[in-house]
């Protein structure tokens, strides 16, 4: 019994992780940078949600605020900071991105101070099903990581700007040409990474209730791991690659000799991965363009 | 009447200067070709001429309009439609998602059907295989595909960058085939083309372009007796 309880965690802390590699990977797949500022982004979410929780008390509230702010934020920082740098190196591109996450760092510990501040979202206790327990959040978070995960698969396969958007990534001269606007799918692009990073901040803070202007940097990076370990690009990839990684961590956690190395371990299955499979497990090598 | 007119064109890329001020013009109905060897400039020149490519200085004027500064994905709903050089399919998209990118600029397409149909009447290779994963078409399939892919927009003006690329001698003359019944069917085509002989000899006019500039115009026909020509383009 333990043991699904230690994959059910597994699959809900990997389902968060998911929501934020989808954002690295999609950005990265489309507009072709790292934005290094995605996990800012989380926490830009859960100071929103914080904000608008003590005004209204309402959780979902606070959850949709922050996907909206969100999204404008995501897509505000692409069309000022990176948009300019379309065709420049990408050491200046991620540089700028690293500029973007500090400014964002900073201006949340000017506004909201350095201590961490306390939401309290959902408190639901435990489900209990024979031996098995489980909290609420967790099954909550899995089911909704996953409703997301589909209903984002079915919209890039099976739309007109689902497709548009693969169309783009594969190569933007020539989808250009078909009339696709790729600067709007760029933008659209972002707005989702976004939403879903803001998703990702409400489901951390359902697991653990403290909020600071740091909230997003590991996650973010871990995510990032995920999103390289499926295959930096890939959608199915990122999603692969953040249950991995959540399951990993679950367990890890689980071990009391290897718990505190959980972080290193995860690099580690990164690195590994590589070795095997430099573009990732879902990766596909790009052709180059004639 | 010039449908499309391109006006002291000039394109660099960094200090190369790939197009040094070319003048030339393409009448409805007609189809130009534009050849020349390797490295002359004409594939500059179809991709600044559809705003893939920022322009030095010059004009271009397409039925009356100047859209010089026309972001290309605005083009296409003007009527213009290109075959890039090298194909550029989506090669993750299936044959039949390839042509609906084909027609991503007709919002409410109401021809999508009859379109698509249309284009399988013509490439029935395509048909059979709607539903394959472009990257694995042979490189004839993807050639048809890509020419399908340009005609779901309804084109006015065709350009086509060498689409004799890589095929087998049969493949080509089938493809230069449609590309004139496409011209019968009031289609205006811009043609690019190494294989000067095929070119000429469907062309109304030509256009010789040479290291960035156009050194010779004139009737296609004309063009195939001219002795300078058949020694550089023709190998006779
Ligand atoms: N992106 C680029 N950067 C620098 N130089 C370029 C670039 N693209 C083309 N050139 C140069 O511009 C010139 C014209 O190239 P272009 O591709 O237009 O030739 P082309 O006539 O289409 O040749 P081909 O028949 O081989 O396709 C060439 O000298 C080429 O090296
Ligand atoms: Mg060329």
């Amino acid at each position: 019994m333990e043991i699904l309880e230690t994959l059910i965690n597994g699959l809900s802390i990997g389902g968060t992780y998911a929501m934020i590699a989808l954002g690295y990977t999609m950005v990265y797949g489309i507009a072709k940078m790292l934005n290094f500022a995605h996990g800012d982004v989380i926490m830009v979410g859960g100071y929103t949600i914080y904000v608008v929780m003590a005004q209204t008390g309402y959780p979902l509230i606070g959850l949709a605020a922050a996907i909206l702010f969100c999204m404008i934020l995501g897509v505000t920082v692409e069309k000022l900071a990176y948009k300019p740098l379309r065709g420049a190196s990408p050491l200046a591109v991620l540089i700028t991105a690293i500029g973007v996450s500090y400014l964002l760092q900073s201006t949340a510990q000017m506004i909201f101070g350095s201590s961490p501040k306390m939401v309290t979202l959902l408190d639901l206790g435990n489900v209990k099903l024979g031996s098995l327990k489980i909290q609420w959040n967790v099954i909550i978070t899995l089911i909704a990581s996953f409703v997301i995960m589909l209903i984002l698969t079915l919209f890039v396969k099976y739309t007109r700007t689902g497709r548009a958007m693969v169309a783009v990534s594969e190569d933007k001269g020539a989808a250009q040409l078909m009339g696709i606007n790729s600067n709007a799918i760029i933008t659209l692009t972002f707005a989702i990474g976004s939403a879903l990073a803001a998703c990702a901040g409400f489901f951390m803070l359902m697991k653990s209730p403290s909020l600071s202007n740091t909230m997003g940097a590991m996650p973010g990076i871990k995510a990032f791991t995920a999103a390289v370990i499926g295959g930096i690009g890939s959608i199915p990839g990122a999603m692969l690659g953040g249950i991995l990684i959540g399951i990993v961590e679950a367990v890890s956690y689980k071990i009391t000799v290897i718990a505190p190395y959980t972080d290193a371990i995860e690099f580690l299955i990164l690195i590994i991965i590589l070795l095997v499979k430099p573009s990732g497990i879902l990766g596909k090598k790009r052709r180059e363009k004639v | 009447m010039a449908l499309l007119e391109v006006k002291d064109l000039e394109v660099n890329y960094g200090v190369i200067r790939a197009l040094k001020g070319i003048n030339f013009h393409v009448n409805k109905g007609e189809i130009v070709t534009l050849i020349g060897a390797n490295g002359a400039g004409k594939t500059t020149t179809m991709q600044s001429i559809i705003g893939l490519i920022p322009i030095k200085s010059g004009h271009v004027i397409y039925n009356d309009q100047d859209i010089t500064k026309t972001p290309c994905h605005k083009l296409v709903k003007l009527g213009m439609s290109q075959v890039p050089e090298g194909r550029r399919i989506f090669q993750e998209l299936t044959v039949y998602e390839n042509l609906m990118m084909g027609a991503y600029s007709i919002k409410k397409n109401v021809t999508f059907k009859d379109d698509i149909e249309m284009v399988y009447k013509r490439f029935p290779r395509l048909k059979e295989r709607k539903n394959q994963i472009a990257s694995t078409l042979s490189g004839g399939e993807q050639q048809m595909l890509a020419m399908g892919r340009a005609l779901m927009s309804h084109p006015d003006i065709l350009l086509l960058d060498e689409p004799s690329m890589g095929l087998s001698p049969l493949l080509v003359t089938e493809i230069f085939d449609i590309i004139q019944e496409i011209n019968k069917e009031g289609t205006t085509v811009l043609l690019v083309e190494q294989n000067a002989k095929k070119a000429l000899s469907i062309a109304d006019r030509a256009y010789v372009l040479e290291t960035g500039s156009i050194v010779l115009e004139g009737d296609a026909k004309e063009m195939m007796n001219n002795d300078d020509i058949k020694k550089a383009y023709l190998g006779e």
